[in-house]
């Protein structure tokens, strides 16, 4: 019991980092209909930028803001300068095109930042304890970061134009042209939305465990299958999607080695891609 | 009001239309007619900037409009229905109406969490407008329905609820006749001569129900392999030899003098 209460732990901490990671693919999904695989880099991306930043002596949660900034302006120049020109071709080339990108960004931080393991902060922190169950500030840290996150995410998505703007596009592009919304521009701001979504799962990742260049490739496929168990497209259902697979992860290895946890992923999205591709919650925006 | 210059689009090796020029005159509803396949909504798409020109221009109120994307000409107060009716499909009616007003106070993230007053002031005008256009077009028992589940004629209805949604200068209508029972027709075309008189708008109207074209259209222009036949009154234009030879077979001659 109290393993299984300490992996949902785990779980809740990994689902908060995926959920991060989702809603950006989701909404990168419905507004330019492409899954974008280099957004594992981008998550490594932010992480990287603030380490930089943290290495001039400044503390993570100030870092987090600047390294949201630094990589939402290069994941609009990436798309203004690469995605922009492939928008009128077939999604399949946006797709490959995005994997080529994957692989130039995390070559570019390797070679910058070296191959070796990096950490925000040096020393040991103190773990809470209730009872046997041990959490570290840091995990309160990251569930309580996403939690603020995706509440601001549904403000601007429920309340604001912009946000609208999104959602009617993601559901009819030619009929959100026809109502007076600029495609460029919620274009433009998807990709903002989704780059400080994509850096803060990067920072909350390297706070969990360590900085490393592959750090955001290998945690690509749990936050695609969380996108899909969601319902691609949907950014509301990907934050269930997130927590399902976090924690589904966390407490497989009770019953097996830890090194298949992404195979547990994987597995859950076959599976929804055969029985449910549609999410699990259909219709819903 | 709208000038159509010289325009013409090719798909392909089909040539949809050719050389097509007429002006809308500020004020006027004119209609466009001609069989299947004349490239009537093609120029529709060209005028809203849906589809660039192979050859052309087109004209608002003396500014060459020919490059800008639809948004902006929507923001010019031109505005576009759909042959086949378009809908936010995950929203319901309401939010489908309520997206389009544009210069709402909630457009940043600041107002929409620190000036609820304001913004909630200015929902509450949209909102009202809305159940005005649902009351008008009686379709206020479906309101709350998500628009993706509705029938074919209601959601050509919520796509002429949109149009009257925003202050429009021009309105291209895409055949909003088709699949509206008799009795809504009436108001449809109430509302369009209404909207017409009293707030001035401009029309264009796609549609092959000739009773509407006749009672409400003035000029009438028909349209036959992507070019323009003729164009004049309904009159003029029904007694027009070219237009009944064009239409010979598709049943139009009988049609007209129905």
């Amino acid at each position: 019991m109290i393993d299984f209460l300490q992996l949902l732990v785990y779980g809740v901490v990994l689902g908060s980092i995926l959920t991060l990671g989702a809603i950006g693919v989701s909404l990168i999904f419905g507004i330019l209909r492409f899954a974008h695989f280099a957004h594992g880099d981008i998550m490594t991306l932010g992480a990287f930028s603030a380490l930089a930043v943290v290495s001039l002596g400044l503390p993570v949660l100030v870092a987090l803001p600047i390294a949201m900034a630094i990589t939402a302006v290069i994941a609009v120049v990436i798309d203004q300068t690469i995605y922009r020109r492939l928008r009128r071709t077939a999604p399949v080339i946006l797709l490959i095109s995005s994997f080529g990108m994957a692989l130039g960004l995390r070559s570019l931080i390797q070679l910058i930042f070296g191959p070796n393991n990096q950490v925000f902060a040096k020393g040991i922190q103190m773990p809470y304890r209730w009872g046997d169950i041990v959490v570290k500030p840091d995990h309160l840290l990251i569930v309580g970061g996403a939690i603020v996150l995706v509440l601001v995410v549904h403000m601007f998505l429920s309340h604001t134009k912009m946000g609208k703007a999104m959602r009617a596009m993601s559901d009819n592009v030619d009929l959100a042209a026809a109502c007076g919304i600029p495609a460029e521009r919620v274009v433009m701001w998807t990709w903002i939305l989704a780059g400080c979504l994509a850096t803060a799962a990067g920072v909350f990742l390297g706070m969990d465990a360590q900085l490393h260049p592959v750090m955001g490739w290998n945690i690509l496929l749990p936050v695609f299958a969380a996108t899909i168990l969601g319902g691609i497209g949907k950014p509301y259902g990907a934050i269930a999607g997130g927590m399902v697979i976090g924690i589904a992860m966390e407490l497989s290895t009770m019953v097996m080695p830890p090194v298949y946890k992404p195979a547990v992923a994987f597995a859950i999205m076959v599976a929804m891609l055969i029985w449910r591709p549609q999410g699990i919650f259909k219709g819903q925006a | 009001m709208i000038r159509i210059e010289n325009v013409s689009k090719s798909f392909g090796g089909i040539q949809a239309v050719h050389a097509c020029s007429f002006d809308i005159e500020k004020g006027s509803v004119t209609g466009l007619i001609g069989p299947n396949g004349a490239g009537k909504t093609t120029l529709f798409s060209i005028v809203a900037g849906f589809v660039a020109p192979t050859e052309g221009r087109i004209v608002l109120d003396g500014e060459d409009i020919t490059q800008l994307a639809p948004h902006e000409r929507f923001h010019k107060g031109l505005v576009r229905t759909f042959q086949i009716p378009q809908e936010f499909s995950r929203m319901t009616v309401r939010e489908n109406l309520m997206l389009v007003p544009a210069g709402q106070s909630g457009e940043s993230l600041f107002s929409a969490w620190f000036r609820r007053g304001r913004v909630s002031a200015e929902d509450k005008r949209i909102a009202e407008k809305v159940d005005e256009v649902l009351d008008f077009l009686e379709i206020t028992h479906v309101a709350d329905e998500v628009a993706g589940n509705l029938s074919g004629g209601q959601k050509k209805l919520v796509e002429l609820g949109r149009t009257m949604m925003t202050d429009a200068k021009v309105v291209l209508l895409d055949e909003p006749g088709a699949g509206v029972n008799r009795t809504l027709l009436k108001k449809i075309t109430d509302a369009v001569q209404r909207l017409n008189t009293e707030r001035g708008y401009t029309f264009c109207i796609i549609e092959h129900d000739m009773d509407l074209i006749a009672k409400l259209c003035d000029p009438v222009v028909v349209m036959a392999q992507g070019t323009v036949l003729t164009q004049g009154t309904m009159d003029q234009v029904k007694a027009d030899q070219q237009v009944r030879e064009a239409y010979l077979g598709g049943g139009m001659s009988g049609g007209v003098e129905a």
